[in-house]
């Protein structure tokens, strides 16, 4: 894998998203916004607001990236450009690195904006490092780009590919532990939650809500979030074909 | 010389039927040779298989002695897909210059593909804002960048002026005379005329493999319209 390419590829998707500032708006706004809804509904009750507010720090940008990186990626298939790249010096890890770079970039502008706002305006608490959430956003945006990746391999569609999103984002969403939290899940949705990489990536927001230090079921949080998108990223690499039929 | 093009037996099923049946074919370096046929005859899977993205179900495909699609002969080779394969969200240049980088040459090169496809207008447009024969001329320069050894060039020239036709036949021919193999596709019969070599295919078989003038001459026809038809009508001839 050389830098040059993977760079190269990186600043090919960063100077198409240039090319469109709607899309970046929406990727900036459309979070804050949202948390901003939530600070309002949730303004006479500053508990829930701490509880929901850092695990929704995090899924936002996960969700995000997850379809920005799937359409991202069908494009390429549908539009003749992946087959022109398999067919040139370019390694199927230098493209997924080049889209993850890419993404991960995006994520972390995305996360300080949002943060920001939300700790500094919508007056969001956690006891632990605001920096540190901020960390989590980016691990779990970082997360969203390699399911989308690996996942857009399955779809042959723009349809089947937005269908992705309720199929394999919300029953995470429903599962990670905001709605009702994992301990009291029945049985085989609890080990269904343990094997799921968004239990994890709340898991961790979680931690710095409530914790001053930063404890060790931290550090195994984000480090599960970390390993699911490193994996993610290696299945999106394997699942590029160079020859199709 | 080692052949730029080798195919044996070449065979390829796509969506349960056989698109491509039992071709073979040889193609020294530096040749033009045109591949014609009419809608549907398999002259993209062909194609595909040469520069190896399509699975195929049997057969030999060589270039330069290595097994088409081999990591080595991606520097070697251009391809250019029947549709404009590049990003239409990116301006011209930034286009060139992002496959410049993976192919590892010189930006110098951007300027000079933009110059041989005539698009020196538009380097800052948009490519998604060009017409359709503009895009097909950026994707085509793209493949121009690395001065590759084979070009696999599908329709080309599809929708373009006469004049810009004329050009970019000069430039194909200019390339074969530096030692560039060339394999162009057209179902416009008429651009038989400006190879040195043709291929016809129908219904996934090679009709014949010969230069021009002596299918012609072979078929006692004029123009290869007719060549082609009486071909079809008689294959010993
Ligand atoms: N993705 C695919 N799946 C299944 N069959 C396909 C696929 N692509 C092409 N075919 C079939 O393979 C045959 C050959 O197609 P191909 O694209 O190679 O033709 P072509 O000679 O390039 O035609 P054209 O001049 O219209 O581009 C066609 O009958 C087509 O229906
Ligand atoms: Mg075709």
């Amino acid at each position: 894998m050389t830098l040059r390419r993977t760079g190269a590829t990186t600043r090919r998707v960063l100077r198409q998203l240039g090319h469109d500032p709607r899309t970046v708006a929406l990727l900036l706004a459309v979070p804050a916004v949202l948390m901003g809804l939530l600070a309002w509904i949730l303004r006479s009750r500053d508990a829930d607001f701490s509880r929901f507010g850092p695990p929704l720090l995090g899924i936002f940008p996960l969700i995000v990236m997850f379809l920005v990186t799937s359409v991202a990626t069908l494009r390429e298939r549908t539009n003749g450009t992946l087959e022109r790249l398999l067919t040139m010096p370019l390694t199927k890890a230098e493209f997924v690195m080049g889209y993850a770079l890419a993404f991960g970039f995006t994520a972390v502008v995305q996360a300080i904006v949002v943060s920001g706002l939300s700790f500094g305006l919508y007056g969001l608490h956690v006891s632990g490092s605001a920096w540190l959430v901020v960390v989590v956003a980016v691990v779990d945006a970082l997360l969203g780009t390699a399911l989308g990746l690996s996942l857009s391999a399955l779809a042959s569609t723009e349809f089947q590919a937005v269908q992705f999103m309720p199929a394999f984002i919300l029953p995470q969403l429903l599962l990670c532990g905001i709605i009702v939290p994992r301990s009291e899940l029945p049985t085989a949705l609890h080990w269904l939650s343990d094997i799921l990489p968004m239990s994890y990536a709340v898991g961790a927001t979680q931690q710095l809500s409530t914790s001053v230090a930063v404890t060790s079921e931290f550090l195994v949080d984000i480090g599960v979030v970390g390993m699911f998108a490193a994996a993610a990223l290696l299945l999106g690499a394997a699942t590029l074909r160079r020859r199709t039929r | 010389m080692e052949p730029a093009i080798s195919v044996e037996h070449l065979q390829v099923i796509r969506g349960g039927r056989t698109v491509v049946a039992d071709v073979s074919f040889t193609v020294p370096s530096g040749t033009l040779v045109g591949l014609l046929g009419p809608s549907g005859c398999g002259k993209t899977t062909l194609m595909r298989s040469l520069v190896g993205t399509q699975v195929v179900a049997g057969g030999l495909v060589e270039l330069f002695g290595q097994p088409a699609g081999s990591p080595n002969l991606r520097s070697q080779v251009g391809y250019v897909t029947q549709a404009p394969s590049v990003y239409s969200d990116l301006t011209v240049s930034e286009n060139l210059r992002y496959f410049a980088t993976v192919l590892g040459v010189q930006r110098s090169a951007v300027d000079r593909v933009i110059d041989e496809v005539g698009l020196g207008e538009h380097t800052d447009t948009v490519v998604g804002r060009l017409s359709g024969g503009e895009q097909a001329r950026v994707s085509l320069a793209t493949a121009l960048l690395g001065s590759p050894r084979l070009l696999v060039l599908d329709e080309p020239t599809v929708g373009l002026d006469p004049l810009l036709r004329r050009d970019l036949w000069a430039l194909f021919a200019g390339l074969a005379g530096t030692g560039t193999t060339l394999m162009v596709s057209s179902h416009v019969m008429d651009e038989a005329e400006r190879c040195q070599r043709l291929l016809l295919m129908r219904d996934g078989r090679i009709l014949a493999d010969d230069s021009p003038e002596s299918l012609l001459a072979r078929t006692g026809s004029t123009d290869f319209d007719t060549a082609f038809i009486s071909l079809v009508a008689d294959p010993s001839t």
